[in-house]
């Protein structure tokens, strides 16, 4: 079979989001922070939609509302405008800028602005962290990870009160709030002080409260930010961001060891991440953690021969393919064909590297897809199931099969938030799924009505 | 609350003080409005054309962001239902995107063969000035369909503007189809988008007055019919704030007159169907009119009576994307014996808001182009127990323990029609009389500390 990917000029259904929405949630993962995209207004409008159908949250981003004379002369003065009435309404601690294609094309100098704004405005100013995100360089994670890297570079240091200095910084990507609460956590257990870089735990899954939160509490404290220098090490989750990441920058500014791993899905890759905590902490695996793993060993033991050889299609952001991709092999299921819409360029190596030992053949790796690709490549694969967020499943559909939801969007299922992929308890959640969605698949086709499987 | 200087003058409150409103200008910047662009605009009228092409020339995201978001069934062809995109990346920002835009048309047509295609721009292509007018003569040429640029750059203007860009671009297709065999008793449906199914029923009940339907604009849309919508004798315009634009056009072309109607509620359903039969002044025709209301209503309000028992007196907000449907559901809720305390639009003009401010109980807040902290104040003033809005008004709903109706794109329930005010009643109600409310923190007694909650905070 062919292993050269699609290559169609027009963009179908695709599997990626625009650069500045990766932006906006990450600027949303700090405290007191409000993200601002500096374009016109319906880019804020439409990623708060497309935000709100996964979070059920509100999620407010600000505009500035640019129309045609900013276009012609400059959006300068709607920056200015809509950063003095965001910080009179909001009353932030930081405003997030991100640019969009509109003004990164018309040339404003956004960083000019803000040293004008800084001087032409009295009063008590918020923190401004810009981040350029031009939509037609890159996907959304290029800015979520982006906009991280502009948070570090603009307040980590190495002030510390004491019981944050020799902590540990994560930096776990984009990940639910789920993940993060447990990374939290994990790191708890282990006694560590941790940093988690962003944290959307709270701000976007927050609990029924008694009035609607200008900005909802949590996030990554600006004061646990500006010590993070002091970090005894980094953990970045993901391999195929750039070389300026925010854990990168850490290392280069600070000294403090970064160590990027993949992300801790499945057994033999959160092993490494406890590994790390181990190793950092001083202190063997807490004993709850050995539990976890312990009985999801046993489940996998269980629920194997449901799923031997069953052939997975898997897309979405590559780190998280990646991830995906290495829980599968150990598992039994097979995975044929991993895409994204990104393209960093290393997506196929990093697929090898995880799952070289556990696959007979590697997969089919391809970046830069959308899911017409996918789709086209599915019809001579045969897949069993579908691994991936809610945008797969008119493919599901078509195809007759399961669709394991996993990252996001998930805009056509309850709890997409609360989906808990990382570490032993995560994979515990997808393996459950994958191997109920087999069965469940079984059951349904047949007529004689098992009620054992 | 404190507004901002700004947004003072878009806010009324019916019978405080003479009416005044200023409404549609640019969103205020920082303000955080509920808008969308002219591209929206734009995208929302046109998409349910199903057998055209709609491809996005731009970026990728103003693509992603509208793929099958609205909800609009087709009978047929579903091709609206894709994301097309040229998926512009920095190096057709520097060199120009219409070589590009040539072959993503070119390929997709010779793909799908759409029997039109449209081709929206957003922000950058006007910046980077693209001749999408040229490509798109080029491409009509070579593929021998109707290739239509739609000027919808995001910047350049709002929501409405992107309503005429698409009106402007259909105008260009009417008249350029065959009109022999239309009925004298013929209407185009304008404004209905066919969410849920809705422009079925209404075609239903129109055919059962003997009133021949011959395009609908655009709910379950077909190039062909819209090409010879010029032979109708009468455009019925839904949500004039899309489609007012191309009735006029019609109206100074064609000499098809049009009249303004709402398929929500009872009271303007029946006098829909009543304008229409009035229109063509045929007593038969009228007669069947009568009858056909009369079934509906013999059914319906029986029906109706078990909601309106359980909700009289409940207080209910309303923020929608246009005027025309705020007017309906003030009619709906009144008969369902419901108070109105709040009424909005993205989109309103001077006129509906004046005649909103008529028709409202003093002390309703009128208000224009809003956002989450004045809807969050106007609610918890008012004490609301159902909004009707969108997607993005639904968690400040939920978070101020408040009900929530979906009446935007996104619903999966028929609202139109008289089974459609037997749906919203029932969601309504299903939405207010939900238990789980007893355990928000605004409602919960005695467990208030349960309420507070510390989050994740490491320095502990």
């Amino acid at each position: 079979m062919s292993k050269n990917p699609p290559n169609y000029i027009s963009t179908t259904n695709a599997c990626k989001l625009c650069t500045p929405l990766g932006a906006a949630l990450a600027f949303k993962g700090i405290e007191g922070a409000v993200p601002y995209l500096h374009g016109s207004q319906g880019c804020a409008t439409y990623m708060r939609r497309y935000i709100i159908s996964h979070f059920n949250e509100p999620i407010d981003i600000a505009s500035s509302s640019l129309s045609e004379k900013h276009a012609v002369y400059g959006g300068g003065a709607n920056l200015k405008l809509g950063l003095m009435n965001v910080t009179q309404k909001y009353r932030p601690q930081l405003i997030g800028i991100a640019t969009t294609c509109l003004t990164e094309t018309i040339g404003d100098d956004v960083k000019l602005f803000l040293r004008e704004y800084e001087k032409e405005v009295e009063g008590e100013k918020p923190i401004m962290v810009q981040v350029s995100t031009p939509s037609y360089n890159g996907t959304h994670m290029e800015g979520f990870h982006n906009a991280v890297a502009s948070v570090v570079a603009a307040l980590a240091g190495k002030e510390g009160d004491e019981d944050t200095s020799g902590g540990v910084n994560i930096l776990p990507g984009f990940v639910s709030p789920a993940d993060i609460r447990y990374l939290r956590e994990i790191t708890d257990d282990f006694s560590l002080q941790a940093t988690i870089l962003p944290d959307i735990s709270d701000t976007m899954d927050g609990p029924a409260a008694k009035t609607y939160e200008k900005i909802q509490p949590g996030g990554t404290p600006l004061s646990s930010i500006a010590s993070m220098g002091n970090g005894m090490g980094s953990i970045e989750f993901g391999h195929t961001m750039s070389d300026d990441s925010g854990g990168v920058l850490l290392a280069r500014k600070f000294g403090v060891e970064n160590v990027r791993i993949a992300m801790p899905m499945g057994i033999s890759a959160s092993d490494r991440f406890f590994d790390h905590l181990t190793r950092l902490s001083g202190s063997p695996i807490p004993e709850k953690y050995r539990g976890e793993r312990g009985r999801l060993v046993d489940s996998y033991v269980d629920g194997h021969k449901y799923i031997y050889g069953k052939k997975a299609i898997v897309y979405g952001e590559e780190d998280l393919v990646v991830g995906l991709t290495a829980f599968l092999a150990e598992i039994g299921v097979m995975p044929i064909l991993c895409a994204s819409g990104g393209k960093s360029g290393k997506l196929a190596e990093m697929i090898r590297q995880a799952t070289d030992d556990l696959l007979p053949e590697q997969p089919q790796v391809h970046e830069g897809m959308d899911f017409y690709d996918i789709s086209e490549l599915a019809e001579s694969l045969g897949p069993d199931l579908l691994v991936g967020h809610s945008k797969g499943y008119p493919l599901a559909q078509k195809l007759s099969i399961p669709l394991i939801r996993v990252g996001f969007p998930i805009h056509d299922r309850m709890g997409g938030q609360r989906i808990l992929h990382l570490g032993y308890r995560g994979a515990q959640q997808l393996f459950d799924l994958v191997v109920n969605a087999c069965i469940a698949k079984k059951q349904g086709d047949s007529s004689i009505g098992y009620s054992y499987m | 609350m404190e507004l901002l200087k700004e947004r003072e003058e878009q806010i009324h409150r019916t019978g405080e003080q003479p009416f005044t409103l200023s409404c549609n200008k640019d969103s205020l910047a920082g303000a955080v409005s509920q808008r969308a662009c002219v591209f929206c605009g734009s995208r929302v009228v046109l998409y349910p054309i199903a057998d055209a092409l709609h491809l996005v020339h731009g970026p990728i995201g103003c693509a992603v962001y509208t793929w099958d978001i609205r909800g609009a069934l087709s009978s047929g062809p579903e091709l609206h239902r894709l994301s097309f995109s040229t998926d512009l990346q920095e190096i057709d920002v520097i060199f120009g995107g219409e070589k590009k835009l040539r072959s993503a048309l070119l390929e997709l047509i010779e793909r799908h063969s759409p029997k039109a295609a449209f081709v929206y721009s957003t922000c950058i292509v006007g910046i980077i000035g693209d001749d999408m007018e040229a490509v798109c003569r080029q491409v009509e040429k070579e593929t021998g369909i109707p290739v239509i640029p739609v000027k919808s750059e995001g910047f350049m203007g709002n929501k409405r503007a992107g309503y005429t860009a698409a009106c402007n671009a259909m105008a260009r297709l009417i008249g350029t189809g065959e009109t022999t065999g239309i009925s004298p008793y013929s209407i185009n449906i304008l404004g209905d988008f066919n969410l849920a199914g809705e422009i079925w029923l209404i075609r239903e009940y129109f055919e059962r007055m003997g009133v021949e339907v011959v395009a609908n604009i655009t709910g379950d849309g077909r190039v062909a019919d819209i090409q010879r919508a010029h032979g109708a004798a009468l455009n019925v315009v839904q949500c004039s704030g899309s489609t007012m634009d191309l009735a006029r056009m019609m109206e100074d072309e064609y000499g098809v007159p049009s009249i303004r109607v709402s398929y929500f509620g009872v009271e303007d359903m029946a006098q829909a169907l009543y304008d229409v039969a009035n229109h063509f002044n045929d007593p038969e025709m009228l007669e069947r009119t009568r009858q056909l209301v009369k079934e509906e209503l013999q059914e319906l309000l029986p029906k109706l009576e078990f909601y309106k028992k359980a909700l009289k007196g409940k207080k209910a907000a309303i923020y929608v994307g246009g005027s025309f449907k705020a007017f309906s559901l003030v009619k709906a809720f009144r008969l369902l014996g419901m108070v109105v305390v709040m009424v909005g639009s993205q989109t309103g003009t001077e006129q509906e808001y004046q005649e909103l401010a008529e028709i409202t109980d003093p002390g309703t807040i009128i208000v224009d182009d809003t956002n989450p902290l004045e809807l969050t104040s106007f609610l918890e003033e008012k004490e609301v127990d159902i909004f009707v809005g969108g997607v993005k008004e639904r968690p400040i709903a939920y978070k101020l323990g408040v009900g929530f109706c979906d009446h935007n794109h996104e619903r999966k329930e028929m609202l139109a029609g008289f089974v459609g005010m037997l749906n919203f009643a029932e969601e309504v109600y299903s939405s207010v009389m939900s238990p789980v409310w007893r355990f928000t923190c605004q409602k919960e007694k005695g467990r208030e500390k349960m309420c507070s909650i510390a989050v994740a905070n490491p320095k502990e």
